[in-house]
């Protein structure tokens, strides 16, 4: 029988990088295949040729024994290829048998939808699959781990025989991943080929019956779980020894730098966000913050560099009550600030990459004389950044979008730790980028920490956060419900506190 | 890229424009039975005489302020279509101010300017507190404002300001505001022109604010590009959301831009009141209009909008010399100003994806210079 997936010679060339240099790939019907690397390895780049949604500029692709050319998704599905993004797609306010059916819609005469026979393949396509979902909630309502369900069933209902899932994890705490898992096992035993990419080497070698991975662009090697250890895996993937977070000594000081009291955050509705929140980060101290996303981390960043208003509770910077001051007010007075979202609020696409390494500093110098932009010092500040920090561009005059992203990552983070903050907020800063990156922001972290950083380290990798920080404190349902000390702490028991199925009384 | 290469294409997408502006009005001029040739011969050899351009000049300094005003506005993500109510109610509200004074010339003049730019400003500043505090969006709102200044507001105060007996202009009487003391009127430029040149004749007279357009445009140019203000609102124009992380504050910028874009409409009115020293019952209209394509056409940039009023305004001048000399119907202008503006923007978005594949491909070659 021919394999589902057979990818010959694939190379795909992009701004600044080479993202996929004759690469080969075969994947047999009816297993699981995991794609590993680090991000710029080509990863995202060759599932998306697979789906159509890049063309490659050489290579062939044969699906199920056919040769293919792709020009959109469509002509992937067309061929039974679905894809399961990162990013959810889900229109928030439809129900889910209206997200699943979108674009796809089972038309009755006079175009009305036939949301009869739309439910009734739904249940089937749920039943086949061992997969459950209500089709009449709100996508508004569900869970992480549901809505990434929600888009599995939608390429299911497509007709999808071969599965994409693109860093289906991420976004997952330890629990929903073992649901996902699961799932992922009876998908195969239903007869799907999943294809999935996945950073965390222990996931990959528990679920995965093959093993391919990728770097700088290249296929290095294909492999069995049974025959690799998840340090193999790691020096295929870098190529050397992998790096961990972990900090050495403290550096902890007894002198408050980011103080926060009392911190409560309501919604337009009045829905309380974040519930008197208090917390304390010293001179030299990674304080981390662990939580399933949307419990209130979001809202007490953006509490703290001054996009939200706290209706209650003060927000101190080295004794000053900055609770009512402006976003630039703080950032001038040393409050660094690496997004969770880089493409939304770190950076400027269309601009050039010192337009780019500008922001947030814009008023200071070397970026600034006076009320004048200085474009000489926002060069060489920015030429300096791309030397410090590893950023690989041919020049600082190249639009920001023609970066990777874990090149954007580094410029953000070279931008924020160049500045000389007293404070800084990092929420997921090694999020989506490849592990050399990360051990490189790792390390400028820590640095930054033995010279008196103050850090505020939001985080969903929670090796990160345990390793990095000098206190982890548990936020659910907007409140800080656990302080605990990250030397005695395991991944397993911060997702049981992160989940509420361990609790503490808050000490902090 | 190198720097030929990137001119080249910034060029090639307005001059494509052009070309196909100009096949489009001949095929359509083959049709109606004129002959393109002998158009377009009128066209040139008319705007080739030295009344003419200045013609041409006075007709493209408002039609510059116009197009700068649109530009600040959407260099922010905001439509102001608004330019045109700002500058007419600017235009009336200076003419009476100025009507009303009697000061030396400098002061007198610079009064007026003043009052025009600060009735501009806060009239397009309204749409822009409007979409701050209540989230109106401010293409809806300028467009009632339009409404309201010009069918509203103008048409009330020219009847309590208007002149008794109407105004004298030339051997004719208009009805207009009382007029204002020749110490208000900019001087025209004719001396200056005719240092290098002959004598302007026909009673032409290059307009002054002229210079006041060319101040603009330098002003605009050093603002948004060398300034940490224009900074900011470029910022904010290509990401709100990182702008406002970065401490750029959202609210303030959009009255900011707001107020700036309609205190340049409000030097808008400026050429023709410099000129009559009253504001007409009729004044020249859909000028704010005309801005957006200039806008358009000029890429917001202060040269690009300067080659597309002088573009804009060659057409229109040009207009009157085909109906005199009957090559060809008056009407093949605003078809070409049409297609003009058409063809531009399908241009733009092509050149767009070229420049961008051709940043992709040069930057693939790089990473071999760059250290690992």
């Amino acid at each position: 029988m021919e394999p589902a997936i057979e990818l010959t010679g694939i190379t795909k060339r992009f701004p600044g990088v080479i993202a996929n240099e004759n690469v080969s790939l075969t994947v047999e019907r009816g297993e699981i295949h995991a794609i590993c690397g680090e991000n710029g390895a080509g990863k995202s780049t060759l599932m998306k040729i697979l789906y159509g949604m890049q063309p490659a500029d050489e290579g062939t692709i044969r699906v199920m024994g056919q040769d293919v050319h792709f020009s959109s998704p469509n002509d992937a599905l067309a061929v039974g290829i679905g894809m399961v993004h990162q990013h959810f797609m889900l229109a928030d306010q439809l129900t889910v048998l209206e997200n699943v059916i979108l674009g796809a819609e089972p038309v009755l005469r006079g175009g009305r939808i036939d949301f009869e026979t739309a439910g009734e393949h739904l249940r089937e396509v749920g039943e086949a699959y061992g997969l459950t979902v209500s089709g009449d909630d709100l996508a508004e309502t569900l869970e992480v781990g549901e809505r990434q369900r929600v888009e599995i069933i939608k390429v299911l209902f497509r007709g999808a025989k071969i599965l994409i899932l693109d860093e289906p994890t991420a976004v997952l705490v330890p629990q929903e991943v073992e649901e996902l898992f699961r799932n992922m096992r009876e998908l195969k035993a239903a007869g799907t080929t999943i294809l999935f990419i996945d950073h965390k080497l222990d996931e990959v070698l528990e679920i995965a019956d093959t093993i391919t991975v990728l770097r700088q662009g290249r296929s290095v090697a294909t492999v069995k779980p049974s025959d690799v250890t998840d340090r193999d895996l790691a020096e295929l993937m870098v190529g050397s020894e992998l790096p961990t977070p972990a900090t050495t000594g403290s550096t902890v000081t007894d002198e408050v730098v980011l103080e926060v009291e009392g911190l409560t955050v309501l919604d337009e509705d009045e829905r309380v966000l974040l519930d008197d929140v208090s917390l304390r980060v010293h001179r030299g101290e990674v304080v981390g913050i662990a939580g399933v996303e949307g419990n209130g981390q979001a809202e007490l960043v953006e509490a703290i560099v001054g996009t939200a208003n706290a209706s209650a509770g003060t927000i101190s910077l080295l004794g000053d009550d900055i609770t009512a001051r402006s976003v630039r007010h703080r950032r001038e007075h040393g409050i660094g600030y690496i997004p969770m979202d880089r493409h939304r609020e770190g950076l400027l696409l269309s601009a050039p990459l010192w337009e780019t390494a500008s922001l947030g500093h814009q008023t200071r110098e070397p970026f600034a004389k006076g009320p004048w932009v200085d474009r000489a010092g926002a060069r060489a500040r920015t030429e300096l950044i791309r030397e410090e920090f590893d950023v690989r561009t041919p020049n600082v005059d190249v639009p920001t979008h023609a970066l990777s992203g874990g090149n954007q990552q580094k410029l953000i983070v070279g931008r924020e730790m160049s500045a000389d903050p007293v404070a800084l907020l990092a929420a997921h800063p090694t999020r989506g980028i490849d592990v050399g990156a990360q051990a490189a922001i790792w390390d400028d972290i820590r640095e930054a920490r033995a010279a008196g950083l103050a850090t505020l380290l939001i985080s969903a990798d929670l090796d990160e956060l345990i390793g990095l920080s000098d206190t982890v404190l548990v936020i659910m349902r907007g409140r800080i419900v656990a302080t605990l000390d990250p030397a005695t702490l395991t991944p397993r028991d911060l997702g049981s506190y992160m989940t509420g199925a361990a609790s503490q009384e808050a000490s902090g | 890229m190198s720097t030929g290469r990137r001119v080249i294409l910034g060029l090639a997408a307005p001059v494509a424009a052009l070309v196909f502006a100009v096949v489009t009005s001949s095929i359509v001029l083959l049709i109606s039975g004129s002959d393109p040739l002998a158009a377009y011969g009128d066209m040139f050899s008319h705007a080739a005489k030295l009344e003419t351009l200045v013609d041409l000049l006075n007709r493209a300094t408002p039609l510059y302020l116009a197009g700068v005003a649109v530009a600040i506005g959407f260099r922010m993500n905001l439509f102001n279509i608004g330019v045109e109510g700002q500058y007419l109610l600017a235009f009336l509200v200076a003419a009476h101010v100025g009507s009303l004074v009697s000061l030396p010339a400098v002061l007198h003049i610079s009064l007026i300017l003043i009052v025009a730019m600060s009735v501009g400003g806060a009239y397009a500043g309204v749409a822009g507190v409007l979409k701050v505090t209540r989230g109106v969006n401010e293409v809806i709102s300028t467009i009632m404002l339009n409404a309201i200044a010009i069918t509203g507001i103008s048409a009330w105060l020219i009847k309590e300001w208007q002149a008794e007996g109407g105004v004298r202009a030339g051997t004719t009487t208009r009805t207009g505001t009382t007029p204002i003391d020749d110490s208000g009127l900019l001087p025209g430029l004719n001396g200056v022109v005719e240092v290098f040149t002959r004598e302007i004749g026909q009673g032409k007279e290059l307009t002054g604010v002229f210079v006041i357009a060319v101040v603009v445009g330098v002003w605009y140019h050093v603002f948004i590009n060398r300034t940490v203000l224009g900074f900011d609102l470029r910022a904010t124009g290509i990401n709100p959301f990182a702008a406002r992380v970065g401490g750029v504050p959202p609210g303030r910028m959009i009255v900011l831009a707001m107020v700036l874009s309609g205190a340049v409409a409000g030097l808008i009115g400026m050429t023709e009141l410099m000129q009559t020293g009253f504001y007409p019952a009729n004044p020249i209209q859909s000028l704010g209009f005309a801005g957006i394509a200039a806008a358009l056409l000029g890429r917001n940039n202060p040269f690009g909008i300067a080659v597309a009023a002088l573009i804009f305004a060659f057409l229109d001048v040009s207009s009157g010399v085909l109906q005199f000399t009957g090559a060809a119907p008056r009407e093949i202008v605003v078809i070409m100003q049409g297609v003009i503006i058409l063809a531009a923007v399908i241009a733009y978005e092509i050149m767009r994806r070229v420049r961008e594949r051709d940043e992709a491909r040069h930057a693939s070659a790089a990473p071999a210079e760059v250290p690992a």
